[in-house]
């Protein structure tokens, strides 16, 4: 394939793509709402099955001896999911729009915004919007008294910002290869059992043995035992291998979503 | 690499899309300040070659620079110095009619308060001031127009492209769009457009290029392919239906060339006053007879054996 762009330095800062942020804090300024709503609906899980389902629940331990109340052990995985929520959302539906209907970067890439910097500008969109809502959630947690130290906040909100990468990296891919509205309910159909059963509202050990060895290896899963780590303050290697999977997962997807937007975009 | 003076350089120019050959190897060149033309039916390879020009296609074969630049290895600088007006509109539906030129201005790394300011003089020259904060959607298909040409305009382009500017725009639309075109030409902006209108392309044109089947056709300003492809008048004669005479060489004495069409014949003629007396003195009786002056559309017809619009 022929080389359409600038050489791209790797580390330098990704103004360009940073237009495309710019441009989507604008869209959304007519449409702010929408942000909102997907703030609230793991906040309700936490309140309706964290402290009123867990009211009725013992506490859980957590492996090595150690033990939490319920709703410590089920917030860090709403947290964990709503980044996973706000970058799914971003880079699945609405990046689906813009690219089939509004045609938003047929636009853009006639200006020096190359595609590879769209790719990236979407995906840190998709970022921020995870974030805004683990910032949010974690402030909730902490006035709830659901993180076992002040570091474990500030760690888990970074973790956050990753899981967002990572499956925002995810989603750009995945719409890439979508032809019609009708596949987003693929994609509801893999998220809705992975929110159940990643270990979000009981602990892996309840499975089989080759069932936890196949829930481990799935994205969410991953997410939630970070987070939950840092805000329970069980903090151990296995952590590290959690980080190691998202970043990956997010590099890699990145680069594929360029690979696939330039095939699309760059006839 | 040709002439310095040249904004755009062809030679060979290919573009294939698999087993099919949408551009193959046209040869041409832009000067800068020219109003430049490509001038075919749908399908001869056009907006593949604008695309190519504007660095959103890549070349398959052959050569082509921009401002001296090869669009492969210097895409983003190439394209910083372009304006593009697309076929089909790609105005952003979520934001207002400013914030699409205030967005646009960022993608081109200009400043809020420049991008604000090129935002404003823009929307009074294409007369959408008034406009400025209405969603893109309420607008009608000229405004969108001219909101895609002072898109076009944010980053005070060299070169602007157009592909097809005026297609699907009712007359008083077209011609209001011509007009800023015009004005711009005067400015000093090289364009290059692309048309199956024969009056825009004659309007507007220096120079241009009959483009048919992905090759060039003919070269030359709208009056010299006139003269080296036409006559100076053509007489169309229009028959009652089902009495299209047998002219068998009836009239051939009578024009220089005879086209047959499916509702017409065409006389192409120095003198078409004195072909309608040579027709009724053949005995032949027209419903209609109109003399006019040769246009682009008969070279077309002459080059290629077809209409331009079907």
């Amino acid at each position: 394939m022929s080389v359409l762009t600038r050489r791209t330095a790797p580390l330098r800062v990704p103004t360009r793509s940073m237009h495309m942020v710019e441009r989507n804090v604008m869209a959304y300024r007519h449409n702010w709402i929408v942000i909102l709503s997907g703030f609230f609906e793991p906040v309700l899980y936490l309140l309706g099955i964290g402290f009123g389902l867990g009211s009725l629940v013992p506490a859980v331990s957590t492996g090595g001896g150690h033990t939490v109340s319920y709703a410590m052990f089920v917030a860090p995985a709403l947290m964990a999911t709503s980044a996973m929520n706000g970058a799914v959302y971003e880079s699945t539906s609405n990046f689906f729009y813009k690219l089939r209907y509004a045609k938003t970067f047929e636009a853009v890439i006639q200006t020096p915004v190359g595609v590879e910097d769209a790719a990236l500008g979407e995906v840190i969109w998709a970022v921020m919007r995870g974030c805004l809502y683990s910032i949010g959630f974690v402030v909730i947690m902490e006035a709830l008294g659901l993180i076992a130290s002040p570091w474990g906040g500030v760690l888990s909100v970074l973790a956050a910002l990753l899981i967002g990468f990572a499956f925002a990296a995810l989603g750009t891919v995945i719409t890439t290869f979508m032809r019609q509205w009708q596949d987003h309910e693929i994609v509801q159909l893999a998220l809705q059992p992975m929110f159940l059963f990643s270990a979000t509202f009981f602990p892996i050990t309840l499975y089989p043995p080759i069932l936890q060895a196949f829930v481990a290896v799935t994205p969410l899963y991953r997410s939630i035992h970070l987070i939950r780590g840092l805000t329970t303050g069980q903090i151990d290697g296995g952590l590290l291998i959690d980080v190691l999977y998202l970043v990956l997962l997010g590099l890699v997807g990145v680069a594929v979503a360029s690979v696939r937007l330039r095939r699309r975009l760059l006839k | 690499m040709g002439d310095s003076n040249s904004l755009i350089l062809a030679r060979q120019l290919t573009k294939r899309f698999g087993d099919l050959t949408a551009v193959d190897g046209i040869d041409f060149e832009v000067a800068k300040g020219e109003a430049f033309g490509f001038l075919g039916p749908n399908g001869a390879g056009k907006t593949s070659t604008m695309r190519m020009i504007g660095g959103v296609s890549p070349v398959t074969s052959g050569l082509l620079t921009i401002f001296g630049l090869d669009p492969a290895a210097h895409g983003p600088t190439i394209r910083a110095r372009l304006g593009v007006v697309p076929q089909a509109d790609t105005l952003d539906l979520e934001l207002t009619v400013r914030e699409n030129l205030m967005i646009y201005s960022r993608y081109f790394d200009l400043s809020w308060r420049e991008g604000a300011r090129r935002a404003d003089e823009l929307l009074e020259f294409v007369q959408l001031k008034e406009r400025s904060r209405d969603k893109v959607d309420e607008l009608s298909g000229g405004m969108k127009r001219r909101l895609t040409i002072a898109r076009a305009l944010i980053n005070s382009p060299e070169l602007l492209l157009l592909d097809e500017p005026t297609t699907g725009l009712d007359p008083q639309a077209r011609h209001l769009v011509w007009d800023r075109l015009y004005r711009l030409k005067q400015r000093g902006v090289t364009l290059v457009l692309t048309t199956h209108y024969m009056d825009e392309a004659e309007q507007l044109c220096d120079r241009l290029v009959v483009m048919d089947k992905a090759r060039i056709a003919a070269e030359g300003s709208p009056r010299e392919l006139i003269d080296k492809y036409s006559t100076r008048e053509v007489l169309e004669l229009r028959f009652p239906i089902d009495q299209q005479p047998v002219l068998d060489g009836k009239l051939n004495d009578v024009a220089e060339r005879i086209e047959v069409l499916p509702d017409r014949v065409l006389l192409y003629t120095g003198d078409g006053d004195q072909a309608i007396a040579a027709v009724h003195r053949q005995g032949l009786r027209p419903e209609t007879a109109l003399v006019r002056r040769s246009t682009l559309e008969d070279v077309f017809l002459r080059l290629t054996g077809r209409s331009l619009v079907d």
